[in-house]
C-alpha cells in the first residue's frame, strides 16, 4: 500500500508551507493522495498525518466527511449524474436510469471491468445546462440518452483522454507561489498591524 | 416589461474567449480597480464599499461593507476567506465567475484585503469544479509574476498572499463557519454563533471576513466607477446589478446579470432576452425564487421585483439568486422529495433535530411516493419540520386549518440554517399542493397533472 511518492512528498511540503497551520493542508493533501493512487489509500493517510503532525485518525475523520474522497477503488471514469431539482425537472432521473441500463450497474457501484462508476449526485452548478453530468469532474451539458451512450463509447475507447484525466486528477494546473516575492504566512501570535494600515494612518494624521 | 438596458458589471467578460487570461483581463480594464483602491487609504476603500451598500451575493444578503466593519480593532492577523463553494440547488453563477473571469475575483479579493488589513487570503473553491481550479491557479500564477499579488504590490507597502484551496464535496461547507472548519483541515461542521462569528473568531480564531465570489467580483467596478455610480443602479435597498440563474421549465435557461431591485421575476422568466417563457406553452405552476432552501412562490408572485426587502416579507428569499421554474406538468410530491433528500444527504450530523429530522422526512416522503403513505403522514411531516424550525408555524396553523405563510425567516433548533431549510420545500408543497400528496396517500399515484 503506497505512501506518497518522493515527488508528491516534495509537493506536499510545498502545499503545507502555504498555510499558517499545517493541518489546513489536509484536504489538498488528500486530493494529492487520491490523484496518485486513484483513491485514498490508508498508508497515504498515515503519511499525510506524519507530514502535518496529526494522528492518522484525525486524517480519516476529515477524509470520511467529504463526498469526493474514495477510500476504495472506483472506476477509471467516475460518472456523477445530477438528479437535483433543476436536472430532475428536465430528465436527470431518466438520464441516470438510462446510464444504469447501458452499464448494467446501480449508482454507487462499478462495472466489472473497472472502467465506470456511477453516482447519483447533488447539484453540480450547471443548472441552466440540465440535465448534466460530470466525468472525473469534467462537465457534460444537456446530455440526451444518445449523447450519454456516445460518451460512454468514447470513454471506453480512450477518445476523451485529452479532456477527461484519470480519476483523482483535479486541477492540471497547480498554483506556484514564488518564494522571492511571496508576502509570507500570516501566523496567529506572530503578526502585528499590517504596514499599509499604519502608513495610511500616519499619512492621514500628517495631513490633518 | 421593464427590462433595463443597464450594462453588466461582473459578467462583461463571459463572452470573451480570453477573458480568463491576464492579457485578456488587462486589455479590458483589468486591475484598474486595484490601482484606484491603492491610491486611497484603506479606510476610504472601506467607506466606498459601505456607501455602495453592496449586499452579499452568497445567500444571506448582508451588506459587505458593514460585514468588514465587524472585525475587532487591534487584533492581528486578519484573514479574507473567499467562499467559492457554490452548491445551493439551482445556483450556477460563482462557477462562471471563477471560470470565465478569475482575475476579476482575485482583484476583488485584493481590494478587500487592502481595505480590511488582511495579510493573507484563502480562495476556497468547490472541489468538484476542476476547470475553475485550473483557471484560478493559472490566474494566480500570472498575477504573482506580474506583481499584483505578493510583496509590495504595485510598488506600494501593501503585501498579501492569496492561496488557492480546494473543497472536497460537502454542501454544508458553504456555511461560513463550516467553511472555516474545512479550511482548518476538519470535518465541515458549523460552529456555534456566538461566540464564533467569523469577524471576531474565524480562521484560527482570528478575525476573518468571509465573502462570496460574486460579492468580491463587484469590487473592481465599484473602485473604478465609484459607489455613487453603483447606487444609481437598482434601488436603494437593492443597489447595483446581480446575477440570477434561471433554470427548470423555461424555454431559455440561463445566467443573467440584471438590474437589482428593479427587474421582476416576470422579466427573468418570460422576457425573450431572459428565460423566454414556460416551455411547450405550459402554465407556470410554481417557482423557487432563491435556491433550494427558499420557500416556493406561485404565479401570483411573478410581478414582484427582485428586491430582498420585498421578497423577504413576502415569505421567501432571493438567497443565492437561483430561480427554478416548475410548469404544470411537475409532480410536486416528487420535487419536494428530491429537495428533501438533498438536505438529508447533506446534513453534517452535528445537531440532532437536523440529523434525525431530515432523514426521517426523506423516509416519510419516499414512502408517500411509493404509494405506502399513511393519512397521518402529511401532518407528521409538518410536525418533524416543527421540531427543526419551531412554532408558531406550521403546527399552530395546521390545527387552525388555515395556512398563510411559510415559516420564514427560519426559527431554528439547530446551529445553522441547513436543517430549517428542509422545511421550505415541505411546507411550500403541502401549503399549495396538498391535494397531490393526498392523491399519493389515498390512491398511491400522482394526481392527474396536465401532461403534454
Amino acid at each position: 500500500m503506497p505512501r506518497l511518492t518522493v515527488e508528491n512528498t516534495i509537493l506536499a511540503r510545498d502545499i503545507i508551507a502555504r498555510y499558517p497551520r499545517p493541518k489546513s493542508a489536509l484536504i489538498p493533501l488528500l486530493h494529492l493522495a487520491q490523484e496518485q493512487d486513484g483513491y485514498v489509500v490508508a498508508d497515504a493517510m498515515e503519511h499525510i498525518a506524519e507530514l502535518i503532525g496529526v494522528t492518522a485518525a484525525e486524517v480519516l475523520g476529515t477524509c470520511s466527511f467529504y463526498e469526493m474522497f474514495k477510500r476504495e477503488p472506483v472506476g477509471e471514469y467516475l460518472l456523477n449524474v445530477c438528479t437535483n431539482i433543476a436536472c430532475l425537472l428536465v430528465g436527470g432521473e431518466e438520464l441516470l436510469e438510462h446510464l444504469e441500463g447501458t452499464l448494467g450497474i446501480k449508482p454507487g457501484s462499478t462495472t466489472a471491468d473497472g472502467k465506470f462508476t456511477i453516482e447519483d449526485v447533488e447539484c453540480i452548478a450547471a443548472c441552466t445546462e440540465a440535465p448534466c453530468l460530470q466525468v472525473n469532474y469534467r462537465y457534460f451539458y444537456k446530455v440526451t440518452p444518445e449523447a450519454a451512450d456516445a460518451l460512454i463509447d468514447d470513454l471506453r475507447h480512450g477518445r476523451r483522454a485529452h479532456e477527461v484525466p484519470k480519476h483523482g486528477v483535479l486541477a492540471r494546473t497547480r498554483q506556484q507561489i514564488p518564494q522571492a516575492t511571496r508576502a509570507g504566512n500570516a501566523v496567529p501570535g506572530l503578526a502585528s498591524e499590517p504596514v499599509w494600515l499604519r502608513t495610511a494612518a500616519v499619512a492621514s494624521e500628517g495631513g490633518a | 416589461m421593464t427590462v433595463s438596458d443597464a450594462p453588466p458589471i461582473v459578467s462583461t467578460r463571459f463572452g470573451l474567449d480570453d477573458g480568463h487570461t491576464l492579457e485578456g483581463y488587462l486589455a479590458t480594464g483589468g486591475y484598474e480597480g486595484l490601482k484606484a483602491a491603492l491610491a486611497k487609504a484603506p479606510t476610504e476603500v472601506g467607506d466606498e464599499v459601505k456607501a455602495a451598500s453592496l449586499l452579499g451575493r452568497g445567500g444571506a444578503g448582508f451588506p459587505a461593507g458593514t460585514k468588514w466593519g465587524f472585525c475587532p480593532p487591534g487584533v492581528w492577523p486578519r484573514y479574507l476567506v473567499v467562499n467559492g463553494d457554490e452548491s445551493e440547488p439551482g445556483t450556477y453563477k460563482d462557477r462562471l465567475l471563477m471560470e470565465k473571469d478569475p482575475h476579476q475575483l482575485i482583484e476583488g479579493a485584493l481590494i478587500a484585503c487592502y481595505a480590511i488589513g488582511a495579510a493573507q487570503a484563502f480562495l476556497y473553491v468547490r472541489g468538484e469544479m476542476a476547470l475553475a481550479q485550473e483557471r484560478i491557479a493559472q490566474a494566480l500564477n500570472d498575477a504573482y509574476v506580474a506583481g499584483y499579488i505578493g510583496q509590495n504590490i504595485l510598488g506600494t507597502d501593501f503585501s498579501v498572499d492569496v492561496v488557492l484551496h480546494w473543497g472536497a464535496g460537502a454542501y454544508i461547507v458553504g456555511e461560513e463557519t463550516a467553511l472555516i472548519e474545512s479550511l482548518e483541515g476538519n470535518r465541515g461542521m458549523p460552529r456555534l454563533k456566538p461566540p464564533f462569528f467569523p469577524a471576531a473568531k474565524g480562521l484560527y480564531l482570528q478575525p476573518t471576513v468571509v465573502n462570496n465570489v460574486e460579492t468580491l467580483a463587484n469590487l473592481p467596478w465599484i473602485m473604478t466607477n465609484g459607489a455613487a455610480a453603483f447606487t444609481r443602479l437598482g434601488t436603494e435597498k437593492a443597489p447595483g446589478m446581480r446575477l440570477f440563474t434561471v433554470s427548470g421549465h423555461v424555454k431559455n435557461p440561463g445566467v443573467f446579470e440584471v438590474e437589482y431591485g428593479v427587474t421582476t421575476f416576470r422579466d427573468l422568466i418570460y422576457d425573450p432576452v431572459y428565460g423566454g417563457g414556460i416551455r411547450d406553452g405550459n402554465e407556470l405552476k410554481a417557482f423557487i425564487p432563491g435556491g433550494g432552501s427558499a420557500p416556493w412562490f406561485l404565479a401570483e408572485h411573478v410581478d414582484m421585483p427582485l428586491d430582498p426587502s420585498i421578497v423577504g416579507p413576502s415569505g421567501s428569499m432571493l438567497g443565492s439568486g437561483a430561480i427554478v421554474v416548475m410548469d404544470s406538468t411537475t409532480d410536486m410530491v416528487k420535487a419536494c422529495w428530491r429537495l428533501v433528500r438533498f438536505y438529508a444527504r447533506e446534513s453534517c450530523g452535528k445537531c440532532t433535530p437536523c440529523r434525525e429530522g431530515t432523514s426521517w422526512l426523506e423516509k416519510i416522503l419516499a414512502r408517500v411516493l411509493a404509494g405506502e403513505g399513511r393519512a397521518a403522514d402529511l401532518d407528521l411531516l409538518l410536525d418533524v419540520v416543527d421540531n427543526i424550525s419551531p412554532a408558531p408555524f406550521p403546527k399552530a396553523k395546521t390545527e387552525a386549518g388555515d395556512w398563510e405563510a411559510v415559516p420564514f425567516p427560519y426559527k431554528k433548533t439547530t446551529i445553522c440554517d441547513l436543517g430549517p431549510s428542509v422545511g421550505s420545500p415541505i411546507v411550500s408543497a403541502l401549503l399549495h399542493f396538498r391535494g397531490e400528496f393526498e392523491a399519493y396517500v389515498d390512491q398511491g399515484v400522482p394526481v392527474e397533472v396536465a401532461r403534454v
